[in-house]
């Protein structure tokens, strides 16, 4: 996260699906090369607030100098995709220059890349840098594509190019339904998933995955902590070490709003990984449940248990929330 | 469209440059270096750990934990995972985060680089390009290291010098006479002509001296051969690889007994392989072996021969660190060349076509080295050897008949 934001412009955008939109973006010092798997931040003012968002990008290098990202219309969202699709041709903004999270190993003798939605975007260049070095290595390729609605799937026309057959889909509204069991049982033993897509896509990997007895550092999800297993909801906390009550709106997260309320935190990673944000939970009013956990610093038994929730992903839905932020006067 | 003919330059200004190709395998190490335990090396400045998993296979990370920075090689290897010393996080052969303290799960951003390794010709190579393009087909050969028609051995020498300035050194062997009086020197070398031929990505230098006396470290050799002491025919040729491999062909045979023309059962035979791996710009892991075709089995020979090529080269370790200070201590002062830096400078115009690849900032010093290999380009290996044995032959002849 050290690397400062440059100023960019909007070179085009275009729809590549149904509420899909493709930005492409010149940053003013050049396009860089990126790994496989990489995101981009970008500052953005909603609301008249500045606020930073991530995206992964598209493709597994620069087209033309510029970079390339997709977003879905997420009318649930915090605001992000209403204010990219919002930018046309020649605007400028400030982005900070891909890194990854996501980093695919290019070694493994075999792999299954699993999207969902508008997951599939960082799914891309990996599928065009495997299937690149397939002639090298000999190491298959599968990706498996979901989502609610054929229109609104990009790149499938894409993916089909560069992979052929080894590209199956499936829209909800059809009635289709990704095999996963088959696909994980198909995949060499010392192969990895890579999983992006939402969390109930993301957890049904991680089951089959679990089930069918493979290694868990093989399976590979990307987190932007964004999306959870609940609509994102506004919601009130008791910080009761402050004697505060914090109202958390749609668009700010916990950690931003106790951050706004003069609450002192420490965070890092703002992804749900690094589990330095996390807060006490003394108790909920409400009906359960009512903590939609989007990290993943606590394991599954934790997040069951819901004694604690990391503030910069996690929301509470409905009821209110009575918080420690260990802060004792 | 027509081509703009560009300024003719007295010399490329490659002497300037320190920097080294990124999408290149450099030798990280002798095959016998890494084994269960943690190696640290620093490779084309990237700070590495090397180990071997409990199958055998060799790994190169990144030598600085994800966490708090400290150096992995100061931690444990268990099994195939690596442990810092400082936390205990661990890290799988591939890099990943597999524990870290005082929490059940694992930051799924948690990991080091991992670098692709492979293993060849007694070397540990490690590419530090694009990962994805790694492809053990474009490691340098330097077969002779271990081919059972081969017998020798070597070692590892750290140069306080800019690796370039080893390829110099071994793209012109006319310093032998003055470098190493004692051992393989002689004035034959510097007194014969030498030809310098270029393909794509190869140079190739070939000297040829005929009806020469052998200097002592030759002599030795013909004598463990069992050959009839006497005047040689003496040959060097030396093959380039940027951006830093060289094995150069080196021997001798009775003069007569037909070498020149291809027959070389009566002499000797031995090839110097050469790889240096840059770690700083002015330090560089230099890589050598000397491998032989006679008395396979004789473990005495290679140990002599070890010893006397390290004697040899411990002449080079010092005129090369002392040039670097001299580079150093005048920045602002360039090389000049002679007629015998032509190798050298077609192998760097070689390395400046990688960087080139890789930099735009190198795209003119690209394509100017481009138009002149396309302007230029004469096959190689050619006729080159063939011309030049003609041609020294002719030398010797004069200077028999002349004095």
């Amino acid at each position: 996260m050290s690397s400062t934001f440059v100023g960019a412009r909007v070179r085009a955008v275009r729809a590549v699906a149904d509420e899909v939109r493709q930005v492409e973006l010149v940053p003013d010092d050049g396009a860089r090369a990126y790994p496989p798997g990489s995101h981009l931040d970008l500052a953005l003012e909603i609301d008249g607030l500045p606020v930073v968002r991530s995206y992964s990008v598209v493709g597994a290098a620069p087209e033309d100098g510029a970079y390339r990202i997709a977003v879905k219309l997420l009318p649930d969202s915090r605001g992000g995709s209403r204010r990219v699709h919002g930018l046309a041709a020649g605007d400028r903004l400030e982005l900070r220059h891909p890194t990854s999270h996501f980093e695919l190993d290019p070694r493994r003798p075999g792999y299954l890349l699993v999207a969902g939605g508008i997951g599939i975007t960082p799914l891309v260049g990996m599928a065009e840098v495997l299937a690149r070095q397939q002639d090298r290595t000999g190491a298959p390729v599968r990706l498996a594509y979901a989502g609610r609605r054929r229109a609104g799937m990009p790149f499938v026309d894409h993916l089909r190019g560069v992979l052929g057959d080894a590209v199956v889909t499936a829209a909800g509204e059809n009635g289709e339904r990704l095999d996963l069991a088959a696909e994980i049982s198909g995949l060499h033993p010392d192969g990895e998933v890579y999983v992006c897509g939402p969390p109930r896509l993301t957890d049904a990997v991680r089951a089959c995955w679990a089930e069918q007895g493979r290694p868990a550092r093989r399976l590979r999800t990307e987190t932007f902590g964004t999306a959870g297993r609940h609509p994102t909801e506004a919601f009130d906390v008791e910080v009761r070490d402050h004697g505060l009550t914090v109202h958390v709106p749609r668009d700010r997260t916990l950690l931003a709003a106790l951050h706004d309320a003069g609450v002192e935190m420490v965070w890092d990673c703002l992804r749900g990984e690094c589990g330095l944000c996390t807060v006490g939970v003394l108790g909920v009013v409400g009906k359960a449940p009512v903590v939609d956990h989007r990290d993943v610093f606590l394991d599954a038994a934790e997040q069951d248990e819901s004694t604690r929730l990391c503030a910069c992903v996690s929301r509470a839905v409905g009821g209110l929330l009575t918080i420690d932020t260990g802060f004792r006067p | 469209m027509t081509a703009t003919p560009s300024p003719l330059r007295a010399a490329p200004e490659t002497f300037a440059r320190r920097e080294w190709p990124r999408a290149t395998w450099y030798a990280a190490a002798y095959d016998v270096e890494v084994g269960a335990h943690l190696l640290p090396r620093t490779v084309a400045g990237a700070s590495l750990v090397l180990f071997r998993t409990p199958s055998g296979e060799a790994r190169a990370l990144e030598n600085a934990c994800w966490h708090r920075l400290l150096p992995l090689s100061e931690g444990k290897l268990l099994g195939d995972e690596v442990m810092c010393g400082y936390h205990g996080l661990r890290y799988d052969a591939d890099g990943r985060c597999t524990f870290m303290p005082s929490q059940t799960t694992v930051n799924p951003s948690a990991r080091v680089r991992s670098y692709p390794v492979a293993e060849r010709h007694r070397f540990v190579w490690v590419w530090t390009g694009d990962p994805a393009d790694a492809d053990p087909a474009t490691i340098p050969d330097l077969h002779w290291n271990d081919d059972p028609a081969w017998a020798g051995d070597g070692r590892l020498i750290h140069v306080d010098c800019n690796y370039k300035l080893i390829v110099d050194n071994l793209m012109d062997l006319t310093h032998e006479t003055f470098v190493h009086g004692g051992s393989i020197g002689h004035r034959s070398v510097a007194e014969s002509p030498f030809e310098v031929t270029h393909g794509k990505g190869t140079v190739t230098v070939t000297r040829w001296m005929i009806d020469v006396e052998a200097p002592p470290f030759w002599a030795r050799q013909l004598e463990w051969r069992g050959a009839t002491p006497g005047h040689v025919d003496r040959w060097q040729i030396i093959h380039f690889t940027p951006p830093g491999t060289i094995a150069i062909d080196v021997g001798v045979a009775p003069t007569g007994t037909g070498a020149p023309e291809g027959d070389r059962s009566q002499g000797v035979n031995g090839f110097v392989l050469n790889t240096m791996t840059p770690e700083s710009p002015t330090s560089t892991h230099y890589f050598w072996a000397f491998a032989r075709n006679y008395a396979l089995g004789d473990q005495r020979i290679t140990t002599l021969l070890r010893d006397g090529v390290s004697g040899v080269f411990a002449e080079d370790e010092e005129v090369l660190a002392a040039q670097q200070r001299a580079i150093d201590a005048h920045p602002d002062k360039e090389f000049y060349n002679l007629n015998i830096d032509g190798g050298a400078m077609w192998a760097r115009r070689m390395i400046d076509l990688m960087l080139a690849a890789e930099d735009d900032s190198y795209a003119e010093a690209g394509a100017r080295a481009e138009r002149d290999i396309a302007e230029h380009h004469r096959a190689d290996p050619g006729d080159g050897a063939e011309r030049e044995v003609a041609r020294a032959r002719a030398e010797a002849e004069r200077a028999r008949s002349g004095s």
